[in-house]
């Protein structure tokens, strides 16, 4: 029969989630309903890797840099890493890239289908749940080693303050206070991070911050890129506030790079941290 | 064995047409009006949790006079055809026309079937482009009509009254303080047997949504709250809360006549 008019499931009252309703309706569109045959598959595609998220009064700041690597390959130079997931939240991603993408694309459309829906945003809590939930049902394809480890930040209307999420592979959710990295250069990043992080930074420092840490992250780690100065590729940054997400301009993060590379060639390894009881006081 | 009454098919459409459009002008008016930089969606609307204008997609925004369960189905239906499509093509693949397409055809089936009641509801699907050149607003009656509008649109209500303040007054490319003063303006409108008054609707009672392009996030629906209303409506005189409707159909006391039904919004 051939019948134009929509569907009884979508007139039928019921779930407000997208993912749920494509569960039902339509799931060979979900990323995590695919069998794959037995083995691994993990070199089969390219893997995003170096994520950074730092906290400020006020709001958050996250930061990727652009190298898919594919083994020794570095599979593209200019992947994006860091999207939007509505107004006051942004996800960043390592891991198998395609899969990747393709699940934020499935929660950015989760928080806005929700959002037209019920008329209303979803809690940041109830946003970092969701997105458990999606990785949780990609565990099979994990296993095979086509990963996925998301990386959550929004900004928290109730409190005022920007959070950071972070997941394991099995969904798992933690929350971190002040800063978090993934992919393969977070370890790296992480150690620049604990030794320039501070509670009290301007919204322009937490960037610095969080550029210097990408930085030692690709000097360290073969499969995270740095800022790319004769082709002008930059980590994407985006910075969260009560005003919501916004991207930083390229022109912006080139002067911020061409600093922050400038000081490097004085001080290959960046800046001092200061040494509390040491012999003679350190130089910032 | 008793025989069926014969009943002609076009008597048959007229009572099924008649029941609908009766529906639909129980409620209050809705107004569409093209602007500088979109499309503004005014209604009046006491309510503050059931909406009768909201955001489709990107560049989508449905609104909806009649009965609310009925409209607010078609509505659920639109977002999840709008998302689905969204992704399983690409966002800008989402477009008016398609969405106006699956409304009509739902909405024709089920006036020509004679098992299910015609929906008593009225639609808009308004669409912006880049240009106001690009601007679109669908209409989508009861029986399943599609009409292309311009420059303006009334449904529900007394639409032939509000519609003859608009065709006075609106102008072409106006702002938005300028559209929606029009707008708001002609919905206070109203010819009570014959007698023409206008009313200055209270800002609480109003229910405003734009689809706006100079929005610089790539989703352009925008509710306009009551205090940012009462600064773009400016000084309008004292305001007057809209008469209660159909007292005539509520019994004074006792129980109700007919089986209680959700009040039209």
């Amino acid at each position: 029969m051939n019948d134009a008019r929509i569907p009884g499931a979508f007139l039928r009252p019921g779930t407000s989630s997208f993912s749920d309703f494509l569960a039902e309706n339509a799931p060979d569109l979900l990323p995590a309903r695919r069998s794959l045959p037995a083995g691994s598959a993990a070199e089969l595609a390219p893997h995003g890797t170096t994520i950074v998220a730092a906290t400020f009064p006020g709001g958050l700041v996250m930061a990727g840099d652009r190298r898919a690597t594919m083994g020794n390959v570095i599979a593209q130079r200019d992947i994006e890493k860091v999207f939007p997931a509505d107004e006051y939240s942004v996800v960043g991603i390592a891991g198998t890239a395609g899969l990747a993408v393709e699940m934020v694309r499935l929660f950015q459309v989760e928080l806005e289908h929700y959002e037209k829906i019920e008329g209303t945003l979803l809690s940041l809590d109830g946003k970092a749940n969701r997105l458990s939930a999606l990785i949780r049902a990609n565990l099979g394809m994990a296993m095979q080693g086509l990963a996925v480890v998301p990386m959550f930040a929004g900004f928290d209307p109730d409190r005022g303050v920007g959070r950071i999420f972070g997941y394991d592979v099995t969904g798992g959710r933690h929350e971190e206070s002040a800063f978090f990295t993934v992919g393969s250069g977070s370890l790296f990043a992480r150690g620049a991070l604990k030794k320039l992080y501070r509670d009290d930074l301007s919204q322009d420092d937490a960037v610095r911050v969080c550029l210097q840490a990408l930085y030692d992250a690709a000097d360290d780690d073969s499969a995270t890129g740095g800022p790319d100065l004769t082709r002008r590729i930059f980590p994407v940054v985006w910075v969260v506030t009560a005003d919501g997400a916004t991207r930083m301009s390229e022109d912006t993060l080139g002067a911020l790079a061409d600093q922050l590379v400038g000081a490097r060639m004085v001080r290959p390894d960046g800046p001092v941290a200061p040494l509390p009881g040491g012999g003679e006081e350190a130089q910032a | 064995m008793s025989t069926p009454f014969y009943v002609s098919p076009e008597q048959l459409m007229k009572d099924r047409a008649d029941f609908a459009r009766k529906g639909i002008a129980r409620g209050r008016s809705l107004v569409a009006v093209q602007y500088a930089d979109g499309v503004l969606l005014v209604t009046e609307n006491p309510s503050q949790a059931l909406h009768k204008v909201s955001e489709l997609y990107d560049r989508l925004a449905f609104a909806a006079v009649g009965r609310y369960n009925e409209f607010e189905n078609l509505r659920i239906a639109g977002v999840r055809l709008a998302d689905m499509r969204g992704y399983s093509y690409d966002r800008r693949d989402v477009t008016g026309r398609g969405l106006a397409n699956a409304y009509a055809q739902t909405l024709g089936t089920i006036f020509s079937s004679g098992g299910e009641k015609p929906y008593e509801v009225e639609i808009f699907v308004a669409e912006i482009g880049e240009t106001s050149a690009d601007d679109q607003i669908y209409r989508l009656t009861y029986e399943g009509r599609v009409a292309d509008e311009h420059g303006y649109a009334v449904m529900g209500g007394d639409a032939d009254t509000v519609s003859s303040y608009l065709k006075e007054n609106y102008a072409d490319g106006a702002d938005l303080a300028g559209a929606l003063k029009v707008a708001v303006a002609a919905l206070g409108h109203s010819a009570d047997g014959g007698q023409v008054q206008d009313r200055v609707i209270p800002v609480e009672d109003l229910e405003v949504a734009v689809l706006d392009r100079t929005r610089t996030q790539p989703r352009k629906f925008r509710r306009i709250l009551p205090t940012r209303l009462a600064e773009l409506l400016g000084e309008r005189g004292p305001a007057e809360a809209a008469p209660e409707t159909h007292t005539s159909e509520t019994p004074a006391n006792g129980g109700p006549a007919e089986p209680p039904v959700a009040p039209p919004l």
